[in-house]
């Protein structure tokens, strides 16, 4: 039935590789028909992407239900420096932005903009996690670690699970520098690239749903 | 090239290629999208701290906000757009804030009604006073 075909992906993306046919063309590999395969890998790393969102507003349901369980414990508002948290977010949004830039570089093929933009993408991450740990290490010092409260152990795993990812990003970011180096800008590298890039910026994502809703609502008058 | 075609740039699904012509027009996406998030999050610094607005509003205030950034980061920098070859990703994305959102109203909404309905008898009885 072939009103059914319009329905697949590869009906959608068609009008995709018409638009930009004079550049598929030149880089082929791609199929004359259905999507490019940077489109559905993207497609598909969006997927797992939202599973992972899933799993942080399942941590965050869990904070949110918990703010007020402080069992005489501090609260937000004792522990919560609005400087730090500052500090973290521009780490991120930068790093983001550096993140955008490093693939723009790889695409063009312009090793300086690649490998510049990566290190300072590794450089601002990696600021933010020892931020974060810093922030982590003052609190358990101050005894208000994750065994204090219900509030604080859903705040140490909502948090500390957003640092793992972003740890686990910065890992990754390593391997990518290692594979452009290695294995120059091949198709199937420039792929793994283009899921790097997706999961940085929704870590983003996640860090201003998680400044805002938890640190700025956590410390704001009420 | 096709890809020049001036509707086609601010529709690019993730994973399409660039021309190295577009590359000046790309890194200004990202610096607008940087310029929109930097406000946003400045906006919402300066009203947690201020007694400018309502204070009971904060909260929602700041959910707006961060609401309002999210899209610009889904926009400028992940590129989910309304492009023809974004129409899955957006698909998905809805189908995941269907579930982000149940998660987290549902878990707000029930908790809360369970924590009136159990309450200790003392702070019953401090509310009744």
């Amino acid at each position: 039935m072939s009103a059914g075909a319009d329905v697949y992906p590869g009906g959608v993306a068609g009008g995709g590789l018409a638009r930009g046919g004079g550049l598929a063309a030149a880089l082929t590999e791609e199929p004359e028909h259905g999507p490019s395969k940077r489109i559905v890998v993207a497609y598909g790393f969006w997927i797992f992407l939202i599973s992972d969102i899933i799993l942080f507003s399942a941590l965050f349901a869990t904070y949110a239900v918990l703010t007020d369980a402080t069992a005489g414990g501090p609260s937000g508002r004792d522990l919560f420096e609005l400087p730090t948290v500052a500090v973290e977010t521009a780490c991120l949004l930068l790093s983001t932005v550096f993140c955008g830039f490093a693939g723009i570089g790889a695409q063009v093929r312009r090793n300086g903009m690649y490998y510049g933009s990566m290190a300072a993408t590794f450089v601002l991450g990696a600021t933010f996690v020892a931020i974060e740990l810093h922030e982590f290490a003052t609190m358990i010092a101050a005894g208000a670690g994750p065994d204090r409260s219900a509030f604080l152990s859903a705040f140490f795993a909502l948090i500390g699970c957003h640092g793992l990812h972003v740890s686990a990003g910065l890992l990754w970011l390593l391997t990518m520098m290692a594979q452009v180096y290695a294995k120059g800008y091949r198709a199937d590298i420039r792929r793994r690239l283009l899921c790097f890039a997706l999961f940085w910026h929704t870590l983003d994502i996640i860090w201003v749903a998680l400044f805002s809703l938890v640190y700025l609502v956590g410390v704001a008058p009420r | 090239m096709s890809t020049s075609n001036p509707e086609a740039h601010g529709d690019i699904a993730p994973g399409d290629e660039l021309a190295p012509a577009d590359i000046s027009h790309a890194i200004r996406g990202y610096l607008v999208g940087l310029a929109l998030a930097t406000l946003l999050t400045c906006v919402s610094f300066y009203i947690a701290q201020s007694t400018l607005v309502w204070q009971p509003s904060i909260p929602i205030a700041l959910s707006v906000l961060a609401l309002a950034q999210m899209g610009v980061h889904l926009v400028f920098f992940l590129h989910i757009t309304s492009g023809p070859d974004s129409v899955n990703n957006v698909m998905a994305l809805a189908f995941g804030l269907l579930i982000v959102i149940l998660l987290v109203f549902g878990s707000l909404w029930i908790i809360t009604h369970l924590d009136h309905n159990l309450m200790p008898m003392e702070r019953l009885m401090q509310m009744q006073r």
